[in-house]
């Protein structure tokens, strides 16, 4: 076993056991702290893969600004102990069932498809695979349609965000303005 | 070299986990979580394929996969908000409105 397999499996077992604890989790800063750990690991896999800058990205937009977002909504609303009990007694086991067994078919559609090219990772890339500058390239050649799209993509999402959290307020300034005295 | 197939299977696994915890949780902020999570999943598929096929554009779609994600959080957490202040709470069970 190489150095690098027992570094993959040490990342590898390090991701799962975030995983697993995002899913047990009973408090949501918990889970979140899980998934940045997670994350976190799957940057240093980017790294291992030959992709520098989507580890760079991974850091900075998934950990850092992603989540400051979730642990900012989960503090807004108080919500970190709002799970009370579960209903349906069958769901959480038939879940794990069912979950297991996918897990079972993809891993086995992953192993068994039959891919053209050798199943080892090639050892040389050239130097700057993966760097900033070769993906930027890319971005604004190749891919500067979707660039766009997802540009415009993204105001939409800023937008709709805006509004989402507008309506509200701007119902209770109606409200107040048509019958005063009630405000 | 670290074969292929261990990082697909990685992935795979992350993958699982993600909709596991979608099926599970009743927190709409842990399930957008696991989304979160799946997401990432299949973005290591995608630079472990482009590693091996040494094509670069699998690395670009996962700039974009990571884009859309953003977005998706952005809404969906505005969402959260929005349900939150008109049911002070964002258990899915208490969401059924819409059930017949």
């Amino acid at each position: 076993m190489t150095v690098q397999v027992a570094l993959f499996i040490a990342l590898a077992a390090v991701a799962i056991v975030a995983a697993i604890g995002l899913l047990r989790a009973k408090n949501a800063v918990y889970a979140a702290l899980c998934l940045v750990s997670n994350f976190g690991v799957v940057a240093v896999l980017y790294i291992l893969l030959g992709a520098p800058f989507l580890a760079m990205v991974q850091i900075t937009v998934y950990a850092g600004a992603i989540m400051v977002l979730f642990v900012f909504v989960i503090m807004l609303l108080g919500a970190e102990h709002l799970e009370h009990e579960d209903h349906l007694l069958l769901q959480g086991p038939l879940g794990w069932l069912l979950g297991l067994g996918l897990a079972g078919l993809v891993t086995f559609a992953a192993i068994s498809a039959n891919l053209s090219a050798p199943a080892e990772l090639p050892a040389e890339v050239s130097a700057n695979f993966g760097s900033p500058g070769s993906i930027g390239h890319l971005l604004l050649t190749e891919y500067v349609f979707p660039f766009e799209v997802i540009s415009f993509l993204l105001l939409a999402a800023m937008v709709g965000a805006v509004v989402l959290t507008l309506v509200q307020r701007e119902k209770k300034a109606r409200r107040s303005l048509r019958n005063p005295q009630q405000s | 070299m670290i074969p292929t197939s261990y990082f697909i299977i990685l992935s795979a696994i992350l993958f699982t986990l993600g909709a596991i915890g979608v099926l599970v949780r009743r927190n709409a902020i842990v399930i957008f979580m696991a989304i979160e999570l799946m997401l990432n999943a299949a973005n290591l598929a995608f630079v472990a394929f482009a590693r091996q096929f040494g094509a670069e554009n699998g690395q670009v779609l996962v700039f974009f996969v990571m884009t859309v994600a953003a977005a998706e959080v952005a809404i969906g957490l505005a969402l959260i908000v929005a349900i939150f202040r008109n049911k002070q709470s964002i258990n899915i069970d208490d969401l059924h409105e819409l059930k017949g």
